[in-house]
């Protein structure tokens, strides 16, 4: 419920926008010569974004639409570092405005339905948008009625996810400001798969960076619902134990089962708090729940890796954490923007009736805090495996940082300015 | 101009070495050099503490890279990245971003 009500909410805000949704399709976005087609793109994130931007970078005349709920792009990376008190929300958030002077009509809005067979899509306040190809980047949303409890205590804003960077990262950094001196964060994670592998274990640490300056007698417990940590395990491991013993407690195979004020109830134990932060289970986001596109475990989206087009819906390309993924790929940012731009270099060859690149690659590096100012890393290399049609890691590619560092930690950071300067034509 | 002819030529000599049916697809090079703009910056034309690859020459970058996956420059992560990465697709990559424009 939270989710709907916080969509109800950007509808309300929306309205202004929407109400100029009706020109879209009418004034022609080329730069010159007649249109090779027209994508829409729903979904501005890390996925969206980069392929709205990188369709009108490699196809010119396309007329390209980008609908997105949020007037602002808030990225999830780096979001953690707002949490510890490093970085402000400015830090994390940057505009639309550049992919507009790209040539990228963008539409703040939702959208309510999406027709596959009729090629269009109905935005709240009642405009329509046709497509040629539909460009699909929903991200996630949770399955909050796996834990009892959640829904009401996330509606109730008494308990956070933060797992979506925005109104809910400024929240849980209050909620972590107002902590007592002594008092408990605990934070609570999914079985995989779940949005960013490393991003639980990265928050933990830098909540309990900040804490041991701010609130040393304050605790933090770690209660994964996974039989280990899932990523950067053994650089994860040497964090918790070098900086943070005696503040950390990291307990394995500790899945939520329900949630009664502040108090979670785990299989064998209760476990009581000042600050809970659950990141509920996840599944690719409503509207592909909507348009019937899950057809992976009813969770997740299949795609033909060469285009990125849904396995269930053609025409319909998508894109990031709602996919369900080929062996060993994460659902990340970095990702997100990689099959962004499979699929832009697809439509543009589909839309001239051209062959698809064969043989893509998709490539990424992650980058984790595990103090405000160190950071690690791990990365990989996929190549698209023509045999059994799927991207497949490189043997002996990708790995992960020896050790974390203020080095890797400048990168991180100039990691982030590059790939929204990419995802976002800054 | 010269500047124009003389990547003209190294990109002809790349091109000869790796096979026609490659060549021909005149976007892959593109597409493989897209992968690296996360870090490196669209087309090469990074910010911050990455290095900028817009505009070096091909050969450079070729050397740069073949180093990181020997070991023969030691990396952060560049040693794990180039291993996933066949030669023929970094003389690839490295011809496009050759090409392109410095940045801002």
């Amino acid at each position: 419920m939270n989710n709907l009500n916080l969509g109800r909410r950007h509808w309300l805000g929306a309205g202004a926008a929407l109400a100029a949704t009706s020109l879209v399709g009418c004034a022609g976005m080329s730069t010159s010569g007649p249109s090779i087609g027209r994508v829409v793109v729903v979904g501005g994130g890390y996925g969206g974004a980069t392929a709205a931007r990188y369709l009108k970078l490699w196809g010119g005349n396309v007329d390209v639409t980008l609908v997105e709920r949020n007037a602002d792009f808030v990225s999830c990376p780096i979001s953690n570092l707002v949490l510890g008190g490093y970085k402000q929300m400015s830090d994390i958030t940057r505009g639309y405005g550049a992919l507009k002077s790209v040539g990228v009509k963008v539409v703040q809005g939702d959208v309510t339905a999406i027709d596959v067979a009729g090629k269009k899509l109905r935005l709240a306040g009642g405009g329509e948008l046709s497509y040629d190809r539909l460009v699909l980047s929903p991200g996630i949303d949770f399955m909050a009625d796996q834990v009892g409890g959640l829904q009401m205590a996330l509606d109730s804003g008494r308990v956070l996810h933060a797992w979506k960077a925005g109104p809910q990262t400024v929240a849980l950094r209050r909620q972590i400001e107002s902590m007592p001196d002594g008092g408990v964060f605990a934070m609570f994670i999914p079985k995989a798969p779940y949005r960013c592998p490393p991003g639980p274990y990265e928050r933990a640490c830098v909540v309990a960076s900040y804490l041991q300056v701010a609130k040393p007698k304050s605790k933090v417990l770690v209660l994964d619902g996974n039989p280990e940590i899932t990523s950067k395990k053994g650089l994860f491991e040497k964090a918790f134990k070098d900086r943070y013993s005696g503040m950390l407690e990291y307990r394995a195979n500790a899945e939520l089962k329900e949630l009664s004020g502040n108090v979670a109830k785990l299989e064998f134990e209760d476990v009581k708090a000042d600050v809970l932060n659950v990141i509920p289970p996840q599944r690719a986001g409503d509207l592909a729940r909507s348009t019937g596109l899950l057809n992976m475990n009813n969770r997740w989206v299949g795609v033909n890796w060469l285009t990125m087009e849904s396995t269930a819906a053609p025409g319909v390309h998508v894109l990031g954490d709602a996919t369900f993924p080929a062996p060993l790929m994460p659902k990340s940012g970095h990702m997100a923007n990689q099959h962004a731009k499979v699929a832009a270099a697809a439509i543009i060859q589909l839309l001239k009736d051209q062959p698809v690149n064969a043989t893509p690659v998709v490539m990424n590096t992650c980058y984790s805090f595990v103090t405000g100012r160190e950071a690690m890393h791990v990365a990989s290399v996929h190549q698209y495996d023509d045999k059994d049609k799927t991207f497949k890691t490189v043997p002996g590619s990708g790995g992960v940082s020896a050790a974390a560092n203020q080095i890797e930690a400048r990168y991180a950071l100039s990691w982030a300015e590059n790939i929204w300067a990419d995802s976002l034509a800054l | 101009m010269r500047i124009t002819l003389r990547r003209g030529a190294a990109l002809f000599a790349l091109f000869g070495a790796i096979g026609l049916a490659q060549a021909q697809d005149a976007n892959l090079a593109r597409n493989l050099a897209a992968t690296c703009a996360n870090c490196h910056g669209t087309n090469g034309q990074a910010r911050g503490d990455m290095k900028p690859l817009a505009g070096v020459s091909a050969e450079k970058i070729v050397a740069m890279l073949a180093d990181f996956k020997s070991g023969a420059q030691p990396a952060t992560i560049m040693h794990q990245i180039t291993k996933g990465y066949t030669d023929e697709q970094i003389k690839l990559i490295a011809s496009f971003l050759a090409m392109q424009p410095a940045g801002k």
